[in-house]
């Protein structure tokens, strides 16, 4: 099981920030494997009930030179059924290039078209990460929104992603 | 020589259409089930079989075969090859949406009594007037009735499926048979002549039976509203098969309807 760490800043802080920024961080890790190649990536953020789910980023080959990178899209299997599969790619804003082992940021703040039209609620950043010819992994922190203080949620993958944290700033 | 010739006939007509009284099992299975990008292909293959999705016995004719693309259009099969143990084509997806892949296929079998002795028959749906000899008696035809399909998504899916022909034994579905995942409930219905099929009986089998020692098939009863509910919890190939008999007959000289359906789907992991 993941250990989902959350560190919250209790207590009514009053009315919700308007300024807030979301960072997700996103730790790509090394992996010694015969045949390697960067993994996509989908971040979305969704209810707990799971009922609707909005694309914060996703990244994949944008410039594959058969013009083939969009058909390994499915591969993020849960975003895919989730939300993927309705939008269009590229997308403004949302899609970019797979990145290279390490450590990515993602910064959002409350101009983000998806943040901004936010119900009030508890939800879920979901990072999904899918490697060609390698495996598959999901892992999901905590958001309350709109945002009422500073915190931090963190979990560690097993398999093809490290630490993914999300730090929320109001 | 002309009993050969006609036992011939009917052997084929055994692989087009096996009834439910063969063990074999028909099916259709893609290359895959959901698909991202544009321009795309998926290969399928076609075969009657035992276990699952093992071609191993005889391949499948395709005739009466339909692929409805998501604008209910027809598709053409490309590059079809029938070989000994399965039939296999390509199709192209260069629409968005849900594709059904169905075979359809009706005969008549049976019995009858002529001069005291027990004879068996199988054969065409015209077929019945003339091939009964006369002074048959205690003559029990059963008309035949089958569909088997299988499904393929390019992005998003589409309302295809809800479109039903009204005849014989469908799937309506309620949850999407591309949208299907462990852990998750998944609702079909079953539909016989576009009414939904009360008592029909259903089972589900997981592909990969060559590497297990029980079949692990979940047998289910529809409702009153033709309904099944399951929740898988491996995912996998699956086929889904149907049957339901009734009297609702209209061809002369046969007694029973037997409609029967069979789809492969896929269910995802979570």
């Amino acid at each position: 099981m993941r250990k989902v760490l959350t560190i919250g800043v209790a207590g009514a802080l009053g009315s919700p920030a308007v300024a807030a920024e979301v960072e997700v961080n996103i730790e790509i890790p090394r992996l010694d494997v015969v045949e390697y190649h960067r993994p996509y990536v989908a971040v979305w953020v969704e209810p707990v009930d799971r009922t609707s789910a909005k694309t914060l980023s996703v990244w994949y080959d944008v410039d594959h030179n058969r013009g083939e990178g969009d058909k390994w899209l499915k591969d993020l299997r849960q975003w895919w059924r989730r939300t993927g599969r309705s939008l269009k790619v590229p997308a403004d804003g949302i899609t970019g290039a797979t990145k290279p082992v390490g450590k990515h940021a993602l910064k959002l703040d409350a101009a983000n078209t998806v943040l901004k039209e936010l119900a009030p609620g508890n939800y879920e950043v979901v990072v999904e990460a899918a490697r060609e010819v390698g495996g598959r992994e999901v892992i999901r922190l905590p958001l309350t929104w709109p945002v009422q203080g500073p915190s931090q949620a963190e979990a560690k993958g097993t398999a093809e992603l490290g630490v993914v944290s999300l730090k929320v700033t109001p | 020589m002309r009993f050969r010739a006609l036992t011939k006939a009917a052997a084929i007509l055994a692989i087009v259409l096996p009834t439910a009284s063969y063990a074999h099992r028909a099916w259709l299975l893609p290359s895959a089930t959901v698909l991202s990008g544009d321009n795309l292909y998926v290969t399928v293959d076609a075969a009657i079989s035992n276990d699952l999705f093992y071609f191993e016995h005889h391949p499948m004719r395709l005739e009466n075969l339909a692929i409805t693309a998501p604008d209910g259009s027809s598709v053409m099969p490309e590059n079809v090859s029938t070989g000994k143990f399965r039939t296999t084509f390509d199709m192209p997806l260069s629409k968005p949406g849900t594709y059904r892949i169905a075979l359809t296929g009706d005969g008549v079998f049976g019995r009858y009594k002529l001069n005291g002795e027990q004879k068996r028959w199988r054969g065409k749906l015209g077929d019945v007037t003339k091939s009964i000899p006369t002074g048959a008696e205690d003559v029990k035809i059963t008309h035949s009735q089958r569909r088997i399909e299988t499904f393929v998504t390019l992005g998003k899916p589409s309302d295809t499926l809800s479109k039903l022909s009204g005849r014989g034994l469908e799937l309506q579905p309620v949850t999407h048979p591309n949208d299907v995942v462990t852990g998750s409930e998944a609702t079909f219905q079953f539909m016989l002549d576009g009414k939904p099929a009360a008592n029909a009986k259903v089972q589900l089998i997981r592909g990969g039976i060559r590497y297990r020692d029980n079949l692990d098939e979940m047998n289910l009863t529809t409702d009153q509203d033709g309904k099944v509910k399951f929740k898988p919890t491996v995912a996998g190939m699956y086929w889904i098969s149907a049957s339901i008999e009734d009297d609702k007959v209209d061809i002369p000289n046969v007694n029973r309807r037997r409609a029967t359906y069979a789809a492969t789907f896929e269910v995802l992991p979570e």
